[in-house]
């Protein structure tokens, strides 16, 4: 008999129930684990995903989208295999699949994380015996810090960027990262706004019944409107271009895991990074592991090698397998479009529209397959 | 500690001078003298011997973390640095303490040296649960002797002197040489009282302005001087008191890098001072640059490293002479005098009577021309003499302040230049982070293009877009943020000068190199090769 789950030129594929996980090419019924563009990819027959998360991906992936969706919990039937979507704490709607065939129960995580988070409901472990986990930051070095520290110096770089009487432009994806440092920091330092991308996501989250603070879309204020002294959330690959010159005086920062390393962020010659993440840290990887109680560990995207090198050592059985999930991406322009749909170049721009085309999501074609 | 790691934080959060400078101004205006004084230590790259060795640094991290060696390595690999390393892998800390730095320095780091093994463990994690991951990495950069964070002793001049109001060369001259990281010497730092540095202190550097138009816009030959352009560390030599201080233009104190001319120094006169060029020298010849840049680069220099780089002081101006100011005088005065100085009886008759000075100490010649047209004859020959051009210097002008237009010209030989093709390309910074500016290209050889030089400018904003769409369109693989492009396009890339480098791939390093135009008429096959290229390491022809 077959592996319950396999990866194929498309996507994971359940063949026992027919359907695809998260696929990377269109197919007829897809489960979604959450909406990020490296997990939701247009072009699918049928979509199906968790209730929370049904606007955010109908936002995505088009309005006329065929998307289904089920609340957490919820035991659903497709052929030989009862389907379920379980909370994982990555953003809004963000779900582990669990399916079981015969009593064989996998998981496969998608993007998780333990931490906790205002605007999703929180990670919850799953029992299996095959686990799909992430890595992609699958190395000691990643150790996040609470929220409380790390709020604590957000709020600090934001008081001090006002009272030097500059603006504080925080570099975040637009779907999770955004939203979930927008319900953390502190309002009372002064007004928010926010870059395109970001304000019509808050808007899902908001219809999607997450409070936010209130903001106001940057480009919706007049010509000449200052700055200095508030916040403003924009997608990192909003840094560097003319849109950001508004801004002016700006210190610009950028909201990421990988800012742990001081390599990293000097390398993209980054002032200021807020190492915070959507993704599960080293110790976090381990113990999700170990909460599921599974003797198969399959890992996907980031420090798979690395992952499950330590894992075997352990004395678990555990092996990469290759997927086309990217994960938190290093370089600020990869991760999604950062269209501001109501962004329109100043006529001195000197590059005129230099926004990222979606070109960077597209990641050429190539041979997928499982080593184990 | 606190104190200094937040200054240590905010140093490393910009790459801005003024904000660095601003940071450190008002770390010393705040800090005890003690604290300052290990601060300045630091900061301008003094280091303690390794106080641990880095195994047993490595080893203790890793029974604190539960590491085995291979996942240790992984980490380390995937940071690039020991300190951060250790400080990011290390379980987070128990205690907080907040210790002064010259507590940190002197009674607990400094003493782990003499410290058995066990104890120095015993110490390390004890002192590690009381700090922060940012105030790990400090601590270990101390202990490992690697403290570097992009300050040079240039922007800790400069911070100190805003601190104090004490003047800038006065502050450099106190920060030269052996000293003790005291309260007594932060304190004397800050001295009102400048008597000390009064010796040392440079005149501000005259520069020269490129010459735009033609030579004969400048009048009559006769009303100016024409010396080689040499390529070198443009500096002063000051001999006053006894003593002997050299200055780069970027008012840097470098005499401890050029022992060879401080010795010679002690036969000039006090009351002395010398504008020039110091430049690597053998054998009648300039050596090329980047030998000259490892004396001043090198941690230590090395007996060896003096004998293999000697260097001479290229002199071509005076301005203080038998302790006066003689800037005012005319150029073609002072002129005398350095030749009078240096070369002691050359402008009487008769040979014999020429004195005996060190020849570290040369007199940039005057080129000896009639005309425009045999000036720039004289030009052609640049490249074989390894110069950069000509400098031409009014007769009568006086030693300006700054850049001026009008007295001193630079007219430097045009660019090497050769047709190459785009091969490679990346993002680039700032402003242009969005777009592929950052580009490398390459010659043939044996039938393939190998990568010859990387550069970032020279197109204009519509050529930049026009770039950047082709290689979004052409891109043949991605490795990280560097894209290998369909050869197709081909520029012309202009440089400085070119050397044999067995670092490079290509076995050629070049200079300076930029976008001098985009050949959009030339077929890649059509580009330069790296014969082509390499025949021009000796003075070939530029085109």
């Amino acid at each position: 008999m077959s592996k319950l789950i396999y990866a194929t030129d498309k996507g994971l594929y359940c063949e026992a129930g027919d359907f695809y996980i998260d696929p990377w090419r269109p197919v007829e019924r897809a489960i979604v684990t959450h909406a990020h563009s490296d997990h939701a990819r247009w072009g699918s027959n049928k979509y199906l995903c968790a209730e929370p998360g049904a606007k955010v991906l109908r936002h995505r992936i088009g309005q006329e989208a065929p998307i289904e969706s089920v609340p957490y919990g919820q035991k659903l039937t497709l052929n030989d295999t009862t389907v379920s979507f379980h909370p994982a704490g990555h953003i809004l709607g963000s779900s582990q699949i669990r399916v079981e065939r015969k009593g064989e129960v996998w998981a496969v995580s998608g993007d998780y994380k333990l931490d906790p988070d205002p605007t999703c409901a929180p990670y919850e472990p799953v029992r299996c015996h095959t686990f799909i986990t992430e890595s992609t930051f699958g190395l000691p070095i990643y150790a996040w810090q609470s929220n409380d520290e790390l709020f604590t110096d957000i709020n600090a770089w934001w008081e001090k960027n006002k009272r030097d009487g500059k603006t504080s432009l925080l570099l975040a994806y637009a779907l999770g990262k955004a939203q979930r440092l927008l319900k953390g920091v502190d309002t009372s330092i002064g007004p928010i706004y926010t870059h395109g991308a970001v304000e019509s996501l808050n808007q899902v989250y908001l219809s999607s019944g997450v409070a936010l603070p209130e903001t106001a879309r940057l480009s919706s204020m007049t010509r000449g409107t200052k700055f200095a002294g508030a916040l403003v959330l924009a997608p990192p690959s909003a840094y560097g271009t003319p849109w950001q010159r508004q801004l002016n005086p700006v210190s610009a920062a950028f909201a990421s895991g990988w800012m742990r390393v001081r390599g990293i962020r000097r390398r993209r010659s980054l002032d200021k990074g807020f190492p915070v993440s959507d993704h599960c840290d080293w110790q976090s990887l381990l113990k999700a592991i170990h909460l599921t109680g599974a003797e198969n560990i399959l890992v996907t995207h980031g420090y798979s090698q690395i992952l499950v090198r330590y894992l075997q050592d352990q004395g678990l059985n555990a092996g990469t397998l290759s997927t086309q999930y990217e994960g938190e991406e290093e370089t600020s322009a990869a991760e999604e479009t950062s269209t501001d749909p109501d962004f329109k170049p100043a006529g001195d721009a000197a590059f005129g529209d230099v926004r990222d085309s979606a070109d960077e999501t597209e990641t050429a074609d190539y041979k997928i397959e499982v080593q184990e | 500690m606190k104190h200094f790691t937040r200054l240590f934080v905010a140093l490393d959060e910009t790459t801005k001078t003024t904000e660095k400078v601003t940071a450190m101004s008002e770390y010393f205006s705040t800090c005890t003298p003690a604290d300052g004084a290990w601060t300045v230590y630091l900061l301008t790259g003094r280091k303690l011997r390794q106080l641990v060795p880095t195994a047993r640094l490595a080893e203790c991290v890793k029974e604190q973390a539960g590491l085995s060696d291979w996942l240790f390595g992984e980490s380390y690999d995937a940071v690039g640095d020991l300190a951060e390393t250790i400080a990011l892998l290390l379980p987070p800390p128990t205690n907080n303490s907040d210790v002064p730095l010259r507590e940190w320095v002197e009674d607990r780091l400094m003493p782990l040296r003499s410290k058995p093994e066990a104890e120095q463990k015993q110490l390390l994690v004890k002192y590690w649960n009381e700090l922060s991951t940012s105030e790990r990495l400090v601590m270990n950069k101390i202990i490992t002797g690697s403290f570097r964070i992009g300050v040079s002793q240039l922007l800790v001049v400069k911070a100190l002197s805003k601190t104090s109001g004490v003047d800038e060369p006065t502050i450099a001259h106190r920060l030269m040489g052996d000293w003790s990281p005291t309260e007594e010497f932060f304190t004397g730092l800050f001295s009102s009282d400048t008597q000390d540095a009064d010796a040392s202190r440079p005149y501000p550097f005259y520069l020269a302005y490129p010459l735009e138009q033609e030579p004969e816009a400048l009048g009559e030959i006769s009303d100016w001087l024409a010396e080689w352009k040499w390529d070198g560390i443009r500096s002063q030599l000051i001999r006053r008191e006894g003593k002997t201080f050299i200055w780069s233009r970027g008012e840097e104190l470098i005499s401890e890098r050029f022992p060879e001319l401080m010795e010679a120094a002690e036969q000039l006169p006090d009351g002395t001072v010398i504008d020039g060029e110091i430049l690597a020298w053998a054998e009648g010849e300039v050596l090329p640059f980047n030998l000259l840049q490892k004396r001043i680069t090198r941690k230590s220099l090395s007996k060896k490293l003096l004998q293999e780089i000697p260097v001479a002081l290229m002199a071509y101006d005076i301005l203080e002479h038998n302790g006066i100011d003689v800037r005012s005088q005319p150029m073609s005065q002072r002129r005398k005098m350095l030749v009078q100085l240096l070369t002691p009886g050359a402008l009487d008759a008769a040979p014999s009577c020429r004195g005996q000075m060190n020849p570290i100490f040369r007199v940039s010649p005057s080129l000896m021309v009639a005309t425009w047209d045999e000036l720039a004859e004289s030009r052609t020959n640049s490249r074989d003499l390894k110069v950069e051009g000509i400098m031409l210097k009014r007769a009568d002008s006086a030693y300006g302040v700054g850049r001026r237009k009008g007295d001193w010209w630079k007219w430097k030989v045009n660019p090497f230049s050769i047709d190459a093709v785009l091969i490679y390309a990346q993002r680039g910074h700032g402003k242009r982070a969005s777009l592929y500016t950052d580009y490398t290209f390459g010659v043939w050889h044996d039938g393939k293009l190998v990568p010859v030089a990387k550069a970032y400018s020279g197109l204009d904003d519509a050529e930049i877009r026009q770039v950047d769409a082709f290689i979004r369109q052409n891109t043949l693989e991605k490795f990280g943020p560097v894209r290998t492009v369909k050869p197709e396009l081909v520029f012309e890339i202009a440089f400085e000068g070119i050397q044999h480098s067995p670092r490079h791939k290509s076995g050629v390093a070049v200079r300076f190199p930029r976008i001098a135009r985009w050949r959009t008429d030339k077929p890649m096959q059509e580009a330069d090769s790296l014969e082509t290229l390499s025949s021009l390491i000796n003075g070939g022809s530029s085109q």
